[in-house]
């Protein structure tokens, strides 16, 4: 799968570090306990650099989808439809990415997914989630 | 406790808009702007040199310098499609504060003729690689995914709206079909060949649940307005057309951020612009409703109080929105059918002022007297919502 590869913010480098493990975290407020979603420089709660990453469950609900039958930016028509989903986690944020390894026209809302991981090219992994209780796309 | 209100202080006085059936225009870019500006302020019976107030989408210094004029007040509010609604809402302020008497507004864009003149289509930095990282979170957490914009984005919306309430996607293309209906009364629209839900439905996938005809254009357009106090509207060329009520909301920008995929920010914009109005839904006699793609529209029926949320798919139904209908709504054709060149927020407020004239010729509604433009800009980002009214509504 022929995708954009993200640039890496300073401020997102915990996340990214982190994904070269395969595991997934999420950006705290020290201040309040909240997560939030995107990372930035500052918790949108207090505006105070203080962040706290912590690693999630790696469970997820589908909350919105749509299957791209004309290619998106950065991907290759080869590849075919794909799902772009909003995926909320059970910690409290709502992330966009892809469901894969199931037919992308039977992602619905409502759906149960876990992350899965896709590699990009400088040994960072890309969050992507899959049906629950179905095997890992190889 | 002082009462302040925008009520009835300011009127559109000139209005002019240009759209061509192949989609493309001759002119662009200033030249372009300028014409628009000329033929807004000749409909109102002003001139450049009565103008003290410029707004755009962008950098006004720039545009007012290019017309050799020194205004003392300057607006480049850009927030997308929704930007001329907020400008005529700050206008209508600035106006009723004194900062200025006489302001115009404009809008051209060209992403056809664009493409002729090789200058690529909506121009740098759209949809393109990123400028700048970090300058733009959703290309470190959203680009990577591929979805297409903006109209993944608006697929999102409608994913989530059919999951929640049941929407149709026969529903949505009802909003197409009637659209057609009154683009078939416009000779300026892109297009006017009649559609059925058939069509619709049967036209490509672009992004599920939408279909290529849910999907708005991409034309050449250009448009302009006049704005001045409603004191000295009453001695120029045509019937003022009063602000009534003007109000914006928003509350994201990437798409992952907005709160609530099936309710947007016009649900705060809309009751305070109608409140400012002192008008209800029932009032209205047209909708100008911004109509990027089919569930954009259906939002905003729902979330201006027209049908309760989650009802819109069943409220459009029975083709109340087209010609002869009980809520007239884009009654030139559109986004979907007349034009739209990127950000069409202009378009609503021209045709919104026609109608109420009674300028509109096939399509004219019978003696409409309130009309509301109610704008969309980014991805369901910011809202602008205009109540417009008649003489008589005062």
């Amino acid at each position: 799968m022929k995708l954009f590869e993200p640039p890496q913010s300073e401020h997102g480098t915990p996340f990214w570090d982190a994904t070269r493990e395969e595991r997934l975290v999420i950006p705290y407020s020290v201040g309040t306990g909240t997560p939030f979603w995107y990372p930035r420089e500052v918790a949108p709660d207090t505006l105070e650099p203080a962040v706290e990453w912590r690693e999630a469950s790696g469970e997820g609900t589908v909350y919105a989808v749509s299957v791209q039958h004309k290619t998106g930016p950065g991907r290759d028509p080869a590849d075919g439809p794909y799902a772009v989903a909003l995926v909320d986690l059970p910690e409290g944020v709502r992330i966009m990415s892809n469901v894969v390894g199931c037919d992308p026209e039977s992602v619905a809302p409502g759906m149960a997914v876990r992350v899965t991981w896709h590699p990009l090219s400088d040994g960072r992994n890309i969050p992507m989630f899959t049906p629950a209780g179905e095997e890992e796309p190889s | 406790m002082t009462e302040r209100t925008l009520r009835g202080a300011a009127a559109l006085v000139g209005v002019h808009d240009a759209a061509s059936p192949t989609g493309v225009l001759d002119d662009h870019g200033r030249a372009l702007e300028a014409r628009m500006i000329k033929a807004a302020l000749d409909d109102a019976g002003l001139t450049l040199a009565d103008v003290d107030g410029v707004t755009c989408a962008g950098a006004p210094a720039g545009l007012a310098e290019y017309l050799g004029i020194h205004p003392r007040y300057f607006d480049g509010t850009q927030v997308g499609g929704s930007s001329f609604e907020l400008h005529v809402e700050h206008a209508a302020a600035a106006i009723a504060a004194g900062l200025c008497e006489v302001v115009i507004g404009v809008y051209a864009a060209t992403p056809r003729g664009n493409r002729a003149r090789a200058s690529g289509g909506f121009g740098p930095g759209r949809g393109g690689p990123p400028g700048g990282m970090g300058a733009n979170p959703g290309v470190e957490w959203e680009l990577p995914y591929g979805l297409r914009t903006p109209m993944g984005a608006y697929a999102l919306a409608a994913s989530r709206h059919m999951y929640e309430y049941g929407t149709t996607s026969e529903q949505l293309a009802q909003i197409a079909v009637d659209t057609r209906r009154w683009a078939a009364l416009n000779p300026n629209a892109r297009f006017q060949d009649p559609i059925t839900i058939d069509d619709v439905l049967e036209s490509p996938m672009q992004a599920s649940p939408l279909h290529l005809l849910d999907c708005c254009l991409v034309t050449d357009g250009a448009g302009a307005f006049v704005m001045t106090s409603a004191e000295r509207a009453r001695d120029l060329a045509k019937p003022p057309v009063y602000v009534l009520g003007a109000a914006s909301a928003g509350d994201h920008s990437m798409i992952s951020q907005m709160p609530d995929l099936t309710t947007t920010a016009g649900a705060i914009s809309g009751p305070a612009a109608f409140a400012m109005a002192g008008v209800t839904p029932d009032d209205v006699d047209l909708l100008m409703g911004y109509d990027s793609f089919t569930i954009t529209a259906l939002l905003h029926l729902e979330d201006l109080g027209f049908c309760a949320k989650g009802e819109g798919g069943a409220f459009v139904e029975d083709g109340k929105l087209g010609p002869g209908g009980s809520l007239p709504m884009n009654t030139n054709g559109g986004g979907l059918s007349y034009t739209h060149p990127g950000m069409y927020g202009m378009f609503l407020i021209v045709e919104a002022v026609r109608q109420l004239r009674g300028e509109c010729g096939e399509r004219q509604l019978d003696d409409p007297e309130i009309a509301v433009a109610h704008g969309s800009g980014g991805l369901l980002s910011t809202m602008g919502t205009l109540v417009l009214g008649t003489e008589a509504t005062l």
